[in-house]
């Protein structure tokens, strides 16, 4: 056999299929044989590289050229020309704020030179569905160190010492909980994965388990160890068909090695794992909720206490962690609690994975130490807002956290620093908004959420919160009064004191916190009934500029309720009782005529 | 479709989730899921039944399971289940847009089917694909960085590829 001259990368990460990579990936392969090139370029899928904006991504080693935003017309040009004739394509390089040509910007800029790959150290490095290539980088010496070397005791003293906590929104020390539930009474216990991942804007447990899935049976493996459990569960949205598909390949794959099932690595230790799967319900991603869930019932939160790690699934003592939490333990128990503690700051200890979405010019993942900034997550490592416009606030934890404003862009990311501003880390998604977007909107854009994902168990979750999307609503068409203001404030908190679970405790955060950074917008609406980004649309109108217009007419050709009217070369008008304020028109004035004015 | 053989159907699936589980019982949701899959985007009411003889469950709480989760649909759906996602990070990069584009090339609303029986469109929270957004999944398969005009396109494509078989 001819030896392997390239290795080429495809990122098969979740968005970047979603961007075109598996036709990417037939014409590549495709080219290949057309050329006789298949057996000295070797083809790997990996799972996502973090950049998914770029996607999708392909990279060419030994060299390590990047190619981003490939499509099934140009990947087989990269095959004619690189791998063919060695010359790079410039067209499919990254190219730099000024245009200037990177050919690997994996070395070079801050949103990949940044970061600190703990949890995701194998991402878009490995092909997730071969065992041998996650054992080659330190997979599964975890296991072996804790079943040979070191045992159950040592592994709490090192996670201990490590100072991680839960990364699925609550922030509870894991080496609490794994000794809670070592030593708890009972011969059968669980070990669960919470892989529901439902916050809004929150990606990186998908990446996880579709990137690396066999961290997590190696991670769950090494719980059930260390707290005596004998059956694992992991319970996975449905709506992850692709991480299902590699977690279950990644389980049979352990089985055949005999690091899953009987007699684990030869030891009398037998643990087996079994995949569960929601059903499209956010409360299930609430612990109690899910034990019920995987108990084959609605999903609805218990009473607490009981804890799980006392009594959980099926009664029986369960350890219930977070698909990122898990993802952090083999390099820790390989490496030592020191080591990963070294990393971040006091009270908010190692890595953690953030999600950036929205407004941001490098959506993605990033895996950073904790305690970096607001700021320079945002714009050194997310490369600021695209298109020119001005950042306004930045949402973090989902429909449980709240916003962070400009003034507090200096503000390091911790778990007090966040809950001090009102929000919370929560699961690390963060939804970066520019000045187009209206917080009151967003506001009512998350109770809309609540309202549908409430398990309805409790009145004030269940009524409490549709009051306040009613509320939201009227302000939002410019029918809201100053009493509506404080009947919001009033209503949040008797929520969040008198509800069972975290939903209903935490769900007006998002009204309460954009009420006390951007109180002038709520005004806005309610006082001068004006919706200052142009968003809230009973509160906006679109017009035309006669003095700019020129009547071409291809705003009215785009208008699908032919709002528009006008002759040819005669300034147009819109009727505003016609227009959906659908900004169809805006979009193809090339001699920006249109705009939106409130009121 | 007659009660014999969904009797016989969800028997089978109902025996084989629960051959493969580490813990017997209480793979009530595998199951639907696997109906569903089965009958291809729906669940006969009659499997309830079924299900109820099987798992000794009350009727009564397998509706509640039922109606509990949004994915189980007892009416019968689309042949392409459209999800389109409504989530934060796909309105603030122009999910509305594109919603309304869908709902304008197919002519329904949420929770209708076509005509032709060949979409059903329904919203979804966060795919967990926020780095493309706007998102869609059809049945399975997930479209990221959508436009008025990719909207266009890929339905444009699976109505000509089913008009085409
Ligand atoms: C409404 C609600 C939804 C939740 N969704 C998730 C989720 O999707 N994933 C997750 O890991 N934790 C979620 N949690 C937190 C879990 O209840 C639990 O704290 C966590 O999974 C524990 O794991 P950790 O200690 O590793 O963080 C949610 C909590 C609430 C109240
Ligand atoms: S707070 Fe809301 S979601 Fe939680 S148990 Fe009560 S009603 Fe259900
Ligand atoms: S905003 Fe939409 S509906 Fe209104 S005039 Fe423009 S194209 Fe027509
Ligand atoms: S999925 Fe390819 S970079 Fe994220
Ligand atoms: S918000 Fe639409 S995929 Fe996450």
């Amino acid at each position: 056999m001819p030896a392997v001259e390239n290795t080429v990368l495809i990122c098969a990460g979740g968005a970047c299929i979603s961007a075109g990579e598996k036709s990417v990936k037939e014409v590549f392969e495709d080219t290949l044989k057309k050329y006789s090139l298949e057996t000295v370029v070797r083809v790997v899928e990996t799972g996502c590289m973090g950049a998914c904006d770029l996607g999708p991504i392909l990279v060419i080693y030994p060299e390590g050229v990047f190619y981003q935003k490939v499509n099934a017309e140009n990947a087989a040009q990269i095959v004619e020309e690189h791998i063919l004739k060695g010359r790079v394509v410039e067209r499919l390089l990254y190219k730099g704020d000024t245009g200037e040509l990177k050919t690997k910007p994996q070395e070079e800029l801050p949103f990949f030179t940044e970061q600190v790959k703990i949890a995701t150290r194998n991402l878009g490095v490995i092909d997730p569905l071969s065992i041998d290539e996650y054992i080659a980088r330190d997979g599964y010496f975890a296991l072996h160190k804790a079943l040979f070397e070191i045992g159950p005791e040592k592994v709490l003293e090192t996670l201990k010492k490590s100072e991680l906590k839960g990364r699925g929104g609550a922030g509870f020390p894991t080496w609490m909980k794994w000794d809670f539930t070592r030593k708890a009474q009972g011969d059968t216990k669980y070990i669960i994965c919470n892989a529901d991942e439902g916050d809004p804007g929150a990606f990186m447990d998908r990446a996880v388990l579709e990137g690396d899935p066999h961290t997590i049976v190696e991670a769950m493996t090494i719980a059930a160890y260390t707290v005596g459990a004998q059956k694992g569960f992991v319970y996975v949205r449905a709506e992850y068909p692709l991480a299902i598909e590699r977690l279950t390949f990644a389980m049979e794959k352990a089985r055949e090695y005999g690091l899953l099932g009987n007699n684990i690595l030869g030891t009398d230790f037998s643990f087996d794992l079994e995949i569960r799967i929601g059903a499209g319900a956010f409360v299930c991603g609430e612990e109690t909720a899910l034990i019920n869930s995987i108990e084959g019932k609605r999903g609805i939160p218990r009473v607490k206490p009981p804890f799980p790690a006392n009594k959980g699934l099926w009664g029986k003592p369960t350890l219930l962690n977070n698909v990122e939490t898990y993802a952090n333990i083999p390099p820790i128990i390989i490496n030592g609690g020191e080591w990963f503690s070294q990393y971040g700051v006091e009270g908010s200890k190692g890595t953690k994975v953030f999600a950036l979405a929205g407004n941001v010019k490098n959506t993605g993942l990033v895996e950073v130490p904790m305690g970096i900034t607001v700021r320079k997550l945002i714009y050194d490592i997310g490369g600021g807002i695209p298109g020119g416009k001005r950042l306004k606030s930045i949402q973090t934890g989902g429909p449980s956290g709240g916003c962070i404003p400009l003034e507090h862009l200096d503000t390091p990311i911790t778990y007090d620093n966040l809950k001090k501003l009102g929000t919370i880390v929560g699961s690390g998604g963060m939804v970066v908004m520019d000045e187009d977007s209206c917080m009151v909107d967003v506001a009512k854009y998350f109770l809309e959420f609540t309202v549908e994902e409430s398990c309805g168990q409790c009145t004030p979750c269940r009524d409490g919160t549709r009051r306040m999307l009613e509320i939201l609503e009227r302000i939002t068409e410019g029918e809201g009064t100053m009493e509506d203001l404080d009947l919001l404030k009033e209503l949040g908190e008797n929520i969040m004191a008198t509800s069972l679970c975290g939903l209903g405790q935490t769900a007006p955060q998002p009204v309460l916190s954009t009420m006390r950074y951007f109180w002038h917008e709520y005004e806005a609406h309610v006082l001068e009934k004006k919706c200052p980004a142009k968003r809230c649309k009973p509160l906006m109108r679109v017009v035309i500029d006669k003095d700019k217009c020129v009547g071409c007419t291809a705003c009215a050709r785009v208008c699908p309720v032919n709002a528009i009217s006008g002759a040819v070369r005669k300034p147009h008008e819109i009727d505003p009782e016609i227009c959906t304020r659908c900004g169809s028109c805006l979009a193809v004035c090339r001699f920006n005529a249109i705009s939106k004015v409130s009121p | 479709m007659s009660a014999d053989s969904i009797r016989e159907t969800v028997t089978k699936i109902y025996e084989d989730i629960n051959s493969q589980s580490l813990e017997k019982g209480d793979v009530l949701i595998n199951t639907l899921h696997a109906i569903q899959d089965h009958y291809g985007n729906f669940i006969p009411i009659e499997a309830a039944e079924v299900l109820k003889e099987l798992t000794g469950t009350p009727l009564s709480k397998i509706y509640e399971v039922l109606t509990f989760y949004t994915m189980f649909s007892t009416h019968r759906r689309g042949k392409y289940v459209i999800r389109i996602c409504k989530s934060l990070p796909c309105h603030v990069t122009g999910g509305q847009e594109v919603v309304d584009a869908l709902k304008n090339s197919l002519e329904i609303s949420f929770g209708e089917t076509t005509g032709d029986g060949l979409f059903t469109l329904e919203e979804t929270s966060c795919l967990g694909l926020c780095g493309v957004s706007p998102v869609m999944m059809i049945n399975d398969e997930a479209y990221g960085n959508l436009t008025k005009e990719r909207v266009s396109e890929i339905i444009d494509s699976i109505v000509s590829r089913e008009r085409g078989e």
